[in-house]
């Protein structure tokens, strides 16, 4: 069993964690005192104790590599140990970003051809790698459409169409770019609502944006049309390529008519997602698009490689290039597959997928009982006739040692629960899961208490989140 | 059960009328069990003015946040401190104790638009057989 | 070539088909119209782990790895001593390969150790609450512009001019769309105009001495405006911090605090208010609570605020931050402690004023602000920084920043604890070579 307790709680004084030379030129100056501290309250602890209290915290959590963690939209899939060895070679790790450019040559061909590589993937034209994470990526997305629209003049399009299925990152970042949010609703078959986009679509309209596959984790039939209806009326297809998972090496966001899609390299390209980051949200832009991207982008010309500004460029995103470290593994990735091996991923994240669907459909509502693509979405409104909430099941999953799937998302789906398996899961893992689910599925028939009760098996027991908002303790403190 | 001597809104608020054109305001007993534990509230402060069925304030749970309308048009006169310092309060007496705020009201005929405790529980049951 | 990360068989991959009901892999990929389908990629052909890192290492060799040079080159982002227990720490594959803590009993760890950041940030601050990060001190920056200009319902944003130029790059780039004006403001202004919502401070400043914060925190809250105060964390070791001054909102980069510079990213934006503004806040919070048996644990917290249910009313659309590197900056700032951090306030001091006074004491040289400073300072050069740069590499040194742009042969240099004496001594003779 853990024992609870926090830093301040094994911090003496005279404790130090680390030891640091001694001062090698002579003193200067104290700087005047009304600019010193008095007290610094940081903890005292011994490198021992540190090493032992942070140990302990990690196997408090369930990762990857602790085992099968389908959380739908968020692509968890294995992250290659190499990877992590390659990002820290003193040549990537420790070059500052405003060294001369001459002395950052690997960086910048490296930074080029991920740059190339991950437009090729999305049939697109130009890359910027400046987001740090998929949310930014989407936030730069818009605010170059804002800016496409503007440049020619046409200034009456301030609003953006949003699916109902949608991200809730797609109607907050409408809304920091000063645009208004107005939701297109989807079919009974999951799709995007065509008839309902028709009369939405008029020349107030800067874009849809698009999850593809929708957060349904369907492949949506019309796309065709939907691009031709948005285009046809002045307006642009944003793709949010969260589930790009699903279409690697088999299909090309370009050719399906986006203008522009944000990659998130921390889900497709298997750079490990940190406990919530750092992420990498590069976005991939069709020509109409390549001026306004954020700055910088990567050139190369008669001299190597250097650093450029787009002519119309929204801006910069941050104080450098975006998550270097990241793109080093993401790069790694992407020249270990290869064309064939990418086609390999998609292929086996959907074959994975739609086997759970099939084991599933018996026992948890399947409000869209058709293919899916890397994810699928059930619905735990028959559980919930028996007073079992879908967040009990997530729950109880964690007392059969797996990870839950994504819960209560899409919204347009009652209790919904998203499983994303990813390709990097065997079927001896999957047919372990799907064991389990049926067990769940049985529980919440006769035993719908064990389910409400749990998780049992857990470091903590379920945690009261109404108090916790309530009266926030949000820290210690140490005087 | 619903007082009788208030008057409900279909967005679940109700007003206890009071001597001098006031009101308490408050939301109903279906409206705290539907939302679940209420975390925080967000409420107009005194002297706001405000217009019948537009939004005033804002309840939050943990995982979700809903809006707050006024039943009838008027300015704020006083916040009910106890629940913002407990918004327990709202959710185990939502008719009493767990009231949000107290108004003067402008346009005291507004009241004529909005539902009897009779009218509010048909309505209601209604919204139950609908899910 | 078969792949280490795809476990499954031809014959597993049969044997699912089958129970789908499919013929081909190709198959379940119906919905996609046919000429969508199948299109060529033009990528380069799959390499082994073998051959990869071989490469790998070849292009990391092209590039000048501050293990090879010698380092005087700040402006934001630094070379600061390491402990390698920081690495290790955040290496633990439970913390790396796990995703945001929204599933609080698999996720203590993450939680836990975000309580203690928020803490150890609050404490280093002098600030009274803390999120679990932004993406870089730029658009910790940025998000908290917008934050004031929610808070006050005003629409224009001060900046001094002595604020990071990269910093207010990306504040502009952020508040543009949402018809916020940005005004650059000199850093002895008397008062700041009524309209503002608040007023972006640095402190040290991008030219690397001491703003009057007392002074500007005056300015700011006379005229109803918020004070954003920008901040190296490591100077807060030694020097006051922006919440003794009344700051209501203090950002700062934290890649200084054990994780290393990786070109500029990932880095880590610190991101603290005063607590009253704790709902106006942007990103992840972690709060204490107790379980259902009354035992201590760890959940996100104040989640309304987030995207994911305020939707386009939320306070941001962040939702990925840089977790890991706020684990290290833990992990730094424990290993440290309070004894540590103090002195290695103390060495950048020292150090930066010894390198300091003997470059000023070259022929041709002198530093161009008389005020206080912390680690780095701005020297007018007898020629152009880009000649003195290049001269300098030659000799494996990375010299200060060119602001020539900004102060006439003006150069921002950098001295940490790693730069030993005969570090900066190398750096003077050469100097004084040119």
């Amino acid at each position: 069993m853990f024992r609870h307790y926090l830093l301040p709680d094994i911090s003496q004084p005279g404790k130090v964690g680390c030891t640091l030379p001694p001062l090698d030129v002579p003193p200067a100056e104290p700087p005047p005192k009304e600019l010193l501290r008095e007290e610094l309250a940081l903890p005292e602890v011994s490198e021992v104790e540190l090493v032992r209290y942070f140990t302990a915290l990690s196997r408090l959590n369930y990762g990857v590599d602790t085992g099968f963690y389908p959380l739908g939209s968020c692509t968890m899939k294995y992250n290659p140990k190499w990877h992590e060895d390659i990002a820290r070679l003193p040549g990537f790790a420790w070059i500052h970003p405003y060294q001369p450019i001459d002395s950052v040559q690997g960086a910048l061909k490296l930074m080029f051809q991920l740059q190339d590589y991950l437009a090729e993937i999305t049939g697109m034209s130009a890359t910027s790698l400046a987001p740090m994470a998929g949310a930014q990526g989407e936030l730069a997305g818009i605010k170059m459409i804002k800016a496409y629209h503007r440049e020619r003049g046409d200034k009456g399009r301030r609003k953006i169409l949003v699916p109902d299925s949608a991200h809730g990152t797609n109607p907050a970042t409408a809304a920091m770019c000063g645009l208004e949010v107005a939701t297109v609703p989807s079919d009974d078959k999951g799709n995007l609502d065509l008839k309902a986009l028709a009369a939405m679509m008029n020349d107030e309209v800067a874009a849809l944006t698009l999850t593809m596959p929708t957060t349904l984790g369907l492949f949506d039939p019309h796309i065709a049309q939907i691009s031709q209806l948005v285009h046809e009326r002045g307006g642009l297809l944003y793709g949010d390529g969260a589930n790009l998972n699903s279409l690697l090496g088999k299909v090309k966001f370009g050719d399906l008519g986006f203008d522009c899609v944000q990659l998130n390299l921390h889900k497709t390209f298997s750079t490990p997602h940190g406990g919530g980051g750092p992420g990498s949200g590069p976005l991939c832009v069709k020509s109409n698009l390549a001026d306004f991207l954020p700055s910088p982008l990567v050139v190369k010309n008669d001299k190597g490689y250097t650093f450029t500004s787009p002519a119309k460029s929204i801006g910069s995103l941050g104080a450098a290039y975006g998550n270097f470290g990241v793109m080093v593994k993401a790069y790694a990735y992407l020249r270990s597959l290869g064309a064939e091996g990418l086609k390999a991923i998609s292929e086996n994240a959907v074959i994975n997928a739609n086997y759970l669907k099939e084991k599933l459909k018996a026992y948890y509502h399947l409000p869209y009982d058709r293919t899916c693509m890397h994810e699928v979405v059930f619905s735990g409104k028959r559980q919930k006739a028996k007073g079992v909430r879908t967040w009990d099941i997530a729950k109880r999953l964690l007392d059969y040692g797996f990870h839950p799937p994504t819960i209560y998302f899409p919204l347009v789906v009652e209790e919904a629960l998203m499983i994303e398996p990813t390709e990097t899961e065997s079927k001896e893992t999957l047919d372990a899961f799907i064991s389990a689910m049926r067990e769940i599925a049985r529980e919440a028939e006769e035993n719908p208490e064990i389910l409400r009760t749990a998780p049992h098996n857990t470091p903590v027991a379920r945690l009261d989140e109404a108090a916790a908002a309530r009266k926030p303790d949000l820290r210690w403190e140490l005087s | 059960m619903n007082p009788k001597e208030y008057r409900y809104t279909q967005e679940h608020e109700w007003i206890c009328p009071e001597p001098g054109g006031k009101g308490r305001v408050g939301i109903t007993d279906y409206a705290q069990s539907q939302l679940g534990d209420i975390v925080f509230l967000d409420l107009p402060a005194p002297g706001t003015k405000v217009t019948q069925f537009e939004k005033m304030g804002e309840i939050e749970t943990v995982k979700a946040v809903s809006d707050l309308f006024s039943p009838v048009s008027g300015e704020i006169l006083e916040i009910n401190q106890a629940v913002i310092d407990d918004p327990r309060l709202v959710n185990e007496d939502p008719y009493g104790a767990g009231w949000l705020v107290r108004l003067a009201l402008s346009q005291p005929t507004e009241l004529e638009a909005l539902m009897s405790s009779d009218e509010y529980a048909e309505f209601v049951a209604g919204l139950s057989e609908e899910s | 070539m078969p792949s280490p990360y795809l476990p499954n068989t031809d014959a597993d991959r049969s044997a699912m088909l089958r129970e789908i009901g499919a013929n081909s892999a190709d198959e379940l990929f119906y919905d996609v119209p046919a000429q969508f389908r199948n299109v060529q990629f033009k990528l380069p052909p799959p390499l082994s782990e073998l051959e990869l890192k071989r490469e790998l290492e070849e292009l990391a060799k092209r590039n000048a790895s501050l293990d090879d040079y010698v380092c005087f080159l700040g402006a934001g982002y630094y070379r600061h001593f390491i402990p390698s227990v920081v690495a290790h720490l955040t290496s633990r594959s439970e913390f790396y390969t796990a995703y945001t803590p929204y599933q609080a009993e698999a996720s203590q760890g993450t939680l836990q150790a975000t309580y203690e950041y928020q803490s150890l940030v609050c404490q280093l601050t002098g600030m009274e609450v803390s999120n679990a990060g932004m993406y870089d001190g730029s658009t910790a920056a940025a998000e908290a512009a917008l934050m004031a200009h929610r808070i006050t319902g005003r629409d224009r944003v001060a900046v001094l001019a002595t604020v990071n130029p990269r910093y207010q790059a990306v504040i502009a780039t952020y508040v543009r769309d949402q018809d916020i004006s940005l005004e650059k403001m000199e850093p002895n202004l008397d008062s700041l105009p009524s309209d503002c919502a608040c007023l972006v401070v640095q402190q040290p400043n991008f030219f690397g001495y001491f703003e009057d914060l007392r002074a500007h925190a005056r300015k700011a809250h006379d005229s109803g405006a918020l004070l954003i105060v920008i901040v190296d964390p490591i100077s807060l070791g030694m020097f006051k911090p922006p919440g003794d001054y009344g700051a209501d909102i203090v950002v700062a980069e934290g890649q200084a605090l054990g994780s290393p510079l990786s070109f500029g990213g990932p880095g880590l934006g610190i991101f603290t208010c005063r607590r009253e503004y704790l709902r106006q806040m942007p990103g992840r919070i972690v709060g204490r609570t107790v379980d259902r048996n009354g035992r201590p644990g760890y959940v996100l917290t104040l989640a309304t605020r987030e995207q994911h249910i305020r939707r386009e009313r939320a306070t941001s659309n962040i939702t990925t931050n840089e977790a890991l590197v706020a684990l290290a900056a833990t992990v730094y700032l424990a290993a440290m402690g309070k004894k540590g951090l103090r002195q290695v306030a103390e060495l950048c001091y020292h150090k930066a004023h010894y390198a300091a006074r003997a470059i000023s004491e070259l022929k041709g040289y002198r530093l161009v602000f008389p005020q206080p400073f912390f680690k780095e300072f701005v020297v007018r050069c007898p020629v152009a920084p880009q000649q003195i740069n290049q001269a300098l590499f030659e000799e494996k040194i990375i010299g200060g920043l060119d602001i020539s742009h900004l102060v006439d042969n003006g150069m921002l240099f950098c001295v940490t604890e790693v730069n030993t004496k005969g570090e900066i001594d190398r750096l003077v003779k050469f100097l004084g070579e040119l």
